[in-house]
């Protein structure tokens, strides 16, 4: 916009580096989380995880067989092996890069190269890890030290998830949680929806008195506290005899959403044509008929924009399950109130920390990136103005 | 009952019980209380399309009573009355109110809150606007502004974990794992250590400063000015009071520079973050900081698109450079959206709740009003003083509400 001029900026350079650097900044932890989700206990606890992308590189020092596993040959005693599959080694899909046989001076050798110990013996190790140990006298029995500097590739595991949702009888409970979350996100993302859609209809093209009093009631209401609510309401469930189970759960999720739903959808039918619902109405249509076979296809944006709202809300709410959803047996703690719990027993436990976050998250990331169009949408008619 | 199945079954009762009782009560309303036939047919239609506004609003008007307005009431009440031990509770007056004032958590979680306000919704916007503007003239701006609208989709408690992560600590002879430590041990106290911790954070301050007086003077000047119209009293005052936070921000914005220039550091030591006091705090809040900035550059980026090409044009053609049409012709037109981005940022920053809640639970002097609250409610068990502190959110919230309502209000006309 700024180069109707028809020149091309000299700024232009500085901002895609810096909108690349934000962007990676931005994206950083998250990525920090999802790589963390994928590696071992070990691993995480020994390295960072922005290290788990490249080889690491670790020197080790092993053992070649011992006194019986020689044979003689040619009059000298020869032992062969691998060093990297045998027992002790770190695994076939490593290669050593350098080695050594004293601990003075453990890289002193490429692999490839054969090392002389200075009284005759001799050894060779391959990168691979294969290696010949010559000796003209008897070796011993625990077998000859050596020291390699092994890189081991980048590893990844899918076991932590298996872990957390899979594995009969874990404790972490988070594939009990996951189900919980759907029991609560979807009746409280559905229902306010009808409900707030036949009010907004109303409010947009029924006259009544009192309406703009309505409208302002429900601006009012936009930014209310839920924490004002929490008290009266729990009494309140109790005192009907809802407790604290998923019912109320649901009723106060259509409570607090209840006047963006209102207001989103609103002010979207206001917008509507006006025609096409007086052309209905002199046909002989009813209000019912209109706003079912009319007003309700067209505001399917509006509608979805709402749905991702109180989907994200609901699915991302701690405060309102932990307030309305308390069971003592733990059977309908939801993801956000179990990953707390966790946090405190688990602290240091990332592979859990970070699988179960995940887990978590990965439901609205899925939403977010397939319907970002409407959530967009839904915030820029949102806000109030 | 297995509860996936109880919710399908509350989805269909639900649904369909909505859907049937729309049908049936316009139904009824129409064919049996004022049938549109006989003799008053012409009254009946007239009064039954009266009725029915009401009708389609029942629903909706019980759950906003029963679970927003009344409860406003209600906790006002409460917080003006004290529980009695075989049930039933006693009007006490102001006592809640005085024990809450008499608490210093209570001081604390205010003195965070304070810093939240400012902090937060003037670090989201600002970045929201730097992102929108900058991703608004590349071809992969949308990309961009997508990933860094990403975090609006994770939770707090998601969020909360992603950065305890980052800030975790291990043993000095150990690797460390979280990023800001692995950073941190790269600084020893060189040439290098100097610019980043010492110079870089005196510009960035300065850079504030300079911004938030910038901004106070540009809303400031019209009330001295007698070329411009300043709009009233009230629009005076307000001008005027953001004028006096921009003084206050500066002022303890040098005393940020004197500690960040003054504090000694250890080097080579590995930090606990969030046991920092004072500092904490934006640990914590740059949690929130991240997952708003995609709110703000949505919204603003947005307003951009909707400034008149000819404005800019007519700049560029004057000979205005990139800053300048920055700040002297798109700026002053998206004001007000960035107030509304500024507001509605504010209201998530007073209901901040679950961040303080999973990463320290107010420990280390990072309580804040909501979690303070919370710890009341459900720990304490201290109904008086919970209410309480829940009408001080509301007080701090009523403000922006009365303006949202005015703003409303004077649009639909």
């Amino acid at each position: 916009m700024d180069n109707i001029a028809g020149k091309k900026s000299a700024l232009m350079w500085a901002v895609h580096i810096s909108v690349a650097l934000l962007v990676a900044l931005w994206v950083f932890p998250t990525v920090g989380l999802f790589v963390s989700s994928f590696r071992t206990t070990d691993q995480i606890t020994t390295s960072g995880w922005w290290n788990s992308m490249f080889p690491a590189e670790q020197t080790i020092q092993l053992r070649t067989g011992g006194a019986d596993t020689a044979t003689m040959v040619d009059g000298v005693y020869v032992i062969e092996g691998n060093l990297l599959t045998d027992e002790g080694g770190p695994g076939a899909d490593a290669y050593i890069s350098t080695f050594g046989v004293s601990s003075r001076d453990v890289a002193a050798f490429n692999a490839g190269d054969t090392a002389e110990f200075g009284d005759g013996e001799t050894i060779f190790v391959g990168d691979d890890g294969a290696y010949i140990y010559k000796s003209p006298e008897e070796p011993s029995s625990r077998g000859q030290r050596v020291f390699v500097t092994a890189e081991t590739p980048p590893d990844f595991t899918l076991g932590n998830y298996y872990n957390l949702l899979f594995k009969p009888g874990n404790s972490e409970g988070m594939a009990k949680a996951f189900v919980s979350t759907l029991t609560v996100v979807i009746p409280s993302t559905i229902i306010p929806i009808l409900i707030a859609a036949f009010a907004a209809y109303a409010l947009a093209w029924m006259d009544f008195p009192g309406r703009a009093l309505l409208i302002a009631a429900i601006v009012a209401l936009l930014v209310v506290p839920l924490q004002l609510s929490l008290i009266p309401l729990l009494k309140f469930h109790n005192g009907v005899g809802i407790g604290k189970g998923y019912l109320g759960v649901w009723l106060a999720h259509t409570g607090f959403g209840m006047p963006l739903a209102i207001y989103l959808l609103r002010n979207y039918m206001v917008g509507l044509p006006r025609d096409i619902i007086e052309n209905a109405k002199v046909d002989g249509a009813t209000d019912f008929q209109i706003f079912t076979k009319i007003i309700l296809p067209l505001s399917f944006p509006a509608l979805a924009s709402f749905a991702i709202f109180q989907f994200l809300w609901t699915w991302n709410d701690l405060l309102v399950a932990k307030v309305f959803l308390i069971d003592p047996t733990q059977g309908t703690t939801v993801m956000t109130d179990q990953i707390v719990q966790l946090m405190g027993t688990r602290g240091g436990n990332w592979e859990i920390l970070s699988t179960a976050a995940f887990i978590s998250i990965a439901v609205p990331l899925m939403v977010f990136f397939a319907m970002q169009k409407y959530l967009v949408r839904g915030l820029l008619a949102g806000s109030v103005k | 009952m297995n509860p996936a199945v109880q919710a399908l079954i509350t989805i269909a009762l639900g649904v369909s019980g909505c859907v049937g009782y729309f049908y049936f009560s316009n139904l009824v309303l129409d064919k049996f209380i004022f049938p549109a036939r006989g003799t008053n047919a012409g009254r009946n239609i007239n009064r039954a399309n009266m009725v029915r506004p009401w009708l389609f609003l029942l629903p909706a008007l019980l759950a906003l009573g029963f679970y927003l307005a009344y409860p406003v009431f209600e906790t006002f009440r409460l917080s003006l009355s004290e529980r009695l031990p075989g049930g039933g509770s006693r009007f006490v007056g102001l006592k809640n109110y005085d024990r809450m004032l008499d608490e210093p958590k209570f001081w604390e979680a205010i003195k965070n809150n304070m810093l939240w306000l400012v902090v937060v919704p003037a670090a989201s916007t600002a970045l929201g606007l730097l992102v929108a503007q900058l991703t608004d003239r590349i071809r992969w701006g949308s990309i961009a502004k997508s990933m860094i609208f990403m975090p609006m989709a994770i939770s707090f408690v998601g969020a909360s974990v992603i950065f305890k992560l980052i800030y975790d600590t291990r043993p000095v002879d150990q690797d460390q794992i979280g990023v800001l430590n692995a950073l941190w041990l790269k600084f020893d106290g060189g040439w290098g250590s100097t610019l980043m911790l010492r110079i870089v954070p005196v510009v960035l301050i300065v850079i504030f400063v300079v911004a938030a007086l910038w901004f106070a003077w540009s809303l400031v000047r019209p009330v001295f000015s007698s070329r411009e119209k300043s709009g009233g009293v009230l629009l005076s005052a307000v001008r005027l009071s953001i004028g006096v936070v921009a003084l206050w921000l500066t002022w303890v914005s040098v005393g940020g520079i004197q500690s960040v220039l003054g504090t000694e550091l250890t080097y080579g030591a590995p930090a606990t973050w969030l046991t920092i006091k004072f500092y904490n705090n934006f640990f914590l809040m740059v949690v929130l900081v991240w997952i708003q900035t995609g709110f703000a550059m949505v919204i603003l980026s947005a307003a951009l698109r909707g400034i008149p090409e000819e404005t800019i044009e007519a700049a560029i053609v004057d000979g205005a450079n990139p800053f300048q049409i920055f700040f002297k012709i798109k700026v002053p037109q998206i004001m007000g959206t960035i107030l509304v981005v500024w507001t509605t940022i504010t209201i998530t920053v007073l209901k901040v709740f679950d961040i303080v809640f999973a990463m320290t639970n107010g420990q280390w002097e990072t309580q804040v009003l909501a979690n303070y609250m919370y710890d009341k409610l459900f720990r304490a068990f201290d109904w008086g003083v919970g209410s309480a502190a829940a009408m001080v959110i509301m007080l701090l919230v009523s403000p922006i509400l009365v303006w949202n309502v005015y703003n409303a209000r004077k649009e639909m006309k």
